[in-house]
């Protein structure tokens, strides 16, 4: 079971804040879609919204073609993984997971069955009898999943879930995750910050700030052809340089005026949109990479940063020609 | 130092509890009189306490008030906190004021107001009137303990549980009440130990079925007994069960 969600023009507003500023989206069925923005953008907001705790100012919300208008959460066809778990601590993991069903007036022995089964998908066969209390944190919001997805929801809406995991077991969950999305086919709404995480398990990516929807689209495309300032600086770090007229800092430069974003990786030895010599400032071994500061010799207050190839060892002071692969051109 | 500190620990247990160990060991008197000198041990006062048929009535009314009025006060305290620990009222601290206020105020007051509202909506004095006198004593505490309780932990749960469809008499009934098992269990025992014990509204609402105070002070008017230290020390034990049950339910498990 899987749904559609369409968000026209909706709007909220507490008083005179508005969290939501005129979003429409068209989420396909079985999409894994990410919200994602800075705190306070608004993306929890729409999330409620989709969810039914909150009701929007303004505007429609259509799930499986059929309007939200009105319609309480437990009449939803959507289920929420909560960022703090919100696991019944009274209650074993199979009551916990099997708690849908049973409002939903399945036997006792079929919601037992089906409970087994939702934790054996989440990795946790046989614990059936645990108690949420008994569990480390990456096992409580793979139990929220399973007691979400138990009902089958057509919609599954998942706020931060991964927010309070450490960083090497958030990477694991993600996998998993887009793993578990995968076998399901169910549409997938997550909200996050963390654009690694948006950009490792999402179809699409919805980048918002300040109630407004940035961007839509896959990873790939935001990242490498954002269509705004705010999109190019919130999915990684990017060098910022103003053309007038032709002219960047460095030179002329065939792209027109606006803004000429730069990734840091994207600059290279061999790019083929030239920005000449450049004088190596500082360079730090990363890993997977050698950051490094450079300054154009024709531009000596212009700082630009750049990621070079692992096997790269750049000394301060060395001359390096450079030019940038890929860029794209924003106006303010 | 040390042994001064030992010495007034002492001096102070016996405070409390000297008159309840006086009171239960005459209890076993062997004479007529709950007074020095100790004649000797006997277990007749038990028995002719037991055997009276008008405490032992008065013991059962008595545990059926205390049972029934508890869980009404404790249903409508929770019910109440839950409702202003949630929603957003006007007037939401006045609310709560007033639904603690009658803690303050005194039971003779109380018994002397509801007397005076019986008689004018011509309800008897009885044990129904009693109840709904202990139910007024006891909502106080039960709503300020189960509202003490309620936190954003809770509230979350409560969440998940609606958004799982549960209709809200579910959400109540499977995931606030359990969450909250120890303090609502708290609430309802120390409800009955106030119950059990509670003179003044008993003595004022009841006229042929009596509680087990009224008996006792009834007994106490006909003189000092042995017997009527039988009765105490009987009513005594009822009490501390209830708190050592309390505390290995309750609190024990909490933990």
């Amino acid at each position: 079971m899987t749904a559609g969600v369409s968000i026209q023009s909706v709007f909220q507003r507490y008083g005179s804040a508005v969290a939501l500023d005129a979003v429409s989206l068209e989420i396909e069925a079985g999409e894994f879609v990410v919200l994602l923005g800075p705190s306070g953008c608004g993306k929890t907001t729409l999330l409620n919204i989709i969810g039914g705790f909150a009701e929007p100012t303004e505007g429609r919300v259509l799930i499986g073609g059929r309007d939200m208008a009105g319609v309480a959460p437990k009449d939803r066809p959507t289920t929420t993984v909560f960022q703090d778990y919100a696991l019944f601590p009274h209650m074993s993991l199979r009551d916990n997971v099997a708690f849908g069903l049973r409002m939903r007036g399945v036997s006792r022995a079929a919601r037992a069955a089906r409970a087994e089964a939702m934790l054996a998908l989440v990795g946790l066969e046989g614990r059936g009898d645990r108690r949420p209390h008994e569990l480390s944190g990456g096992q409580r919001q793979r139990v929220a999943l399973a007691r979400a997805l138990a009902v089958e929801p057509e919609v599954l809406l998942l706020d931060e879930p991964l927010g309070a995991l450490d960083l090497k077991l958030r990477r694991n969950m993600q996998e998993e995750l887009k793993a578990i999305q995968r076998r399901v086919g169910t549409t997938f709404v997550h909200v996050t910050h963390d654009q690694e995480e948006a950009m490792a398990i999402a179809d699409r990516i919805v980048v918002m700030n300040a109630g407004r929807v940035e961007d839509f689209g896959p990873p790939r495309q935001v990242y490498l052809h954002p269509k705004t300032l705010f999109t190019a600086g919130f999915m990684g770090e990017v060098n910022r340089i103003p053309v007038v007229g032709g002219q960047a800092p460095f030179g002329p430069v065939p792209v027109p005026d606006g803004t000429l974003c730069l990734r840091p990786e994207a600059i290279t030895a061999t790019g083929s949109l030239h920005i000449g010599l450049c004088k190596v400032e500082d360079a730090a071994f990363f890993g997977t990479h050698v950051r490094v500061h450079v300054a154009p010799l024709t531009s000596p207050d212009l700082r630009l940063v750049v990621h070079l190839p692992q096997a790269a060892v750049p000394e301060v002071g060395a001359v390096l020609d450079l030019g940038a692969e890929a860029y794209v051109v924003l106006q303010a | 130092m040390r042994v001064l500190s030992w010495l007034y620990l002492a001096v102070a247990y016996a405070f409390v509890f000297l008159p309840v160990a006086v009171l239960v060991a005459f209890s076993f008197q062997d004479g007529r009189l709950p007074v020095p000198p100790f004649r000797g041990l006997t277990l007749e006062w038990y028995a002719k306490v037991l055997g009276n048929d008008d405490l032992m009535a008065a013991l059962g009314n008595s545990l059926l008030v205390a049972v029934v009025s508890s869980a009404v006060a404790l249903s409508l305290g929770f019910l109440a906190a839950h409702a202003l620990a949630r929603v957003r009222l006007p007037g939401s601290a006045l609310m709560r004021g007033v639904l603690i206020a009658p803690m303050t105020v005194s039971y003779l007051i109380i018994a002397l107001g509801l007397l005076t509202v019986f008689n004018y909506f011509g309800i008897r004095p009885s044990l129904w009137a009693t109840g709904i006198g202990h139910v007024v004593i006891n909502l106080p505490l039960c709503f300020a303990i189960s509202y003490a309780a309620m936190g954003d932990h809770q509230r979350s749960a409560e969440r998940a549980a609606r958004d799982l469809g549960a209709p809200e008499w579910k959400v109540l009934l499977l995931v606030s009440a359990p969450m909250l098992a120890a303090p609502l269990a708290a609430a309802f025992f120390l409800s009955v130990t106030f119950s059990w014990d509670e003179f003044i509204i008993a003595f004022l609402l009841t006229r042929f079925d009596v509680t087990l105070p009224v008996e006792i002070w009834s007994m106490l008017k006909s003189g000092l007994s042995p017997a009527t230290n039988a009765m105490g020390s009987l009513v005594f034990l009822v009490s501390v069960t209830l708190v050592i049950l309390l505390e290995i339910l309750v609190f024990r498990r909490a933990k």
